[in-house]
């Protein structure tokens, strides 16, 4: 088994997930591509969901759980939606200042 | 309609399916039944409410079922393991201000081995599409209408972590014995769409 990948993401990172919009099996829900997120924790490491459908041997590689803001995915909605994503489906978010609905008035607790 | 079944279509795909299986030699008959026996006898929602019954009474295990759940439950007798795969276990706590609620918008993941199979509704398009956009409806719904100033937060739980809501403990239980407790607990309740 080759082995896993490094951690390119901590907890607090801000991470844009990939545009993509594969052929076959994924984990990245449409809703949730090309948004604008915050790493919340890391889960484990596991193999890319896309590749063990399709019967290929890969790396395991971290999965996090990653927090969006309802008003960035829906223009609208006070409430987060978190998502577990493979770290193949994150970028770093270059631009910070575009999102700013990220951190909305209300911050949960800790 | 008179007559017509459903789940007995199902059924028979299910058994063209392990009948490939097995001729592709992957598994044989016996595997089958011992990991499906393995997964389901005695999966329920009372391995659930046991949980969250031993968290109300035990400060500590509530702690230690937030940091490391799947570790966590063994102290109650229960295992992530039961399944083909061992997966991790994640337990999110409802508080006065925030409410959690499980969802898997690809297709049903669900903690089968501590809640036992998923209600039909959980699999249902309407609720995966919305409760992750509009939570606060769905939930009122389901007959939990949460104050303007509670945080939802939704979970779409669709990679390889299974999660757990726990519940708060009701008002006025403080006499209850743990297995009273437990017994209040309704598998709504762990999904994060009703309160207790």
């Amino acid at each position: 088994m080759p082995s896993p990948m490094p951690d390119a993401f901590a907890p607090g990172d801000r991470v844009r997930t990939r545009p993509v919009d594969p052929p076959h099996h994924t984990r990245l829900p449409r809703y949730a591509r090309g948004q604008v997120g915050e790493v919340v924790r890391r889960l484990g490491a596991w193999p890319l969901a896309d590749a063990s459908a399709q019967g290929r041997e890969v790396p395991a590689e971290p999965v996090y759980t990653v927090r969006f803001a309802a008003r960035d995915l829906w223009g609208s909605g006070d409430h987060w939606v978190t998502v577990d994503l493979w770290q193949s489906y994150l970028q770093p978010d270059l631009q910070p200042d575009l999102q700013p609905n990220l951190r909305p008035d209300r911050e949960p607790a800790p | 309609m008179s007559g017509h079944h459903p789940d007995a279509e199902v059924a028979v795909r299910v058994r063209r399916l392990e009948e490939r299986v097995v001729a592709a030699g992957l598994t044989d008959d016996a595997e089958l039944d011992d990991v499906l026996s393995r997964l389901l006898t005695g999966a329920g929602p009372l391995n659930g409410a046991r949980i969250v019954a031993r968290a109300w009474v035990d400060d500590d295990f509530r702690r230690r079922l937030l940091a490391d759940a799947s570790a966590a439950i063994a102290e109650v007798g229960l295992s992530m393991g039961g399944g083909l795969k061992v997966q991790n276990l994640g337990v999110v706590e409802n508080t006065a201000t925030e409410h959690h609620v499980l969802v898997c918008t690809l297709c049903s993941c669900y903690p089968i081995g501590l809640l036992g199979p998923s209600p039909s509704w959980y699999k249902s398009e309407a609720y995966r599409a919305r409760v992750v956009r509009e939570p606060r409806a769905v939930l009122a719904e389901f007959g939990l209408e949460l104050p303007p100033d509670v945080t939802i937060t939704v979970h779409d739980t669709s990679a390889e972590n299974r999660y757990l809501v726990l519940p708060r403990r009701p008002a006025g239980t403080e006499s209850r014995s743990e297995a009273e407790l437990a017994a209040l607990v309704t598998r709504n309740g762990l999904i994060g769409t009703a309160a207790i």
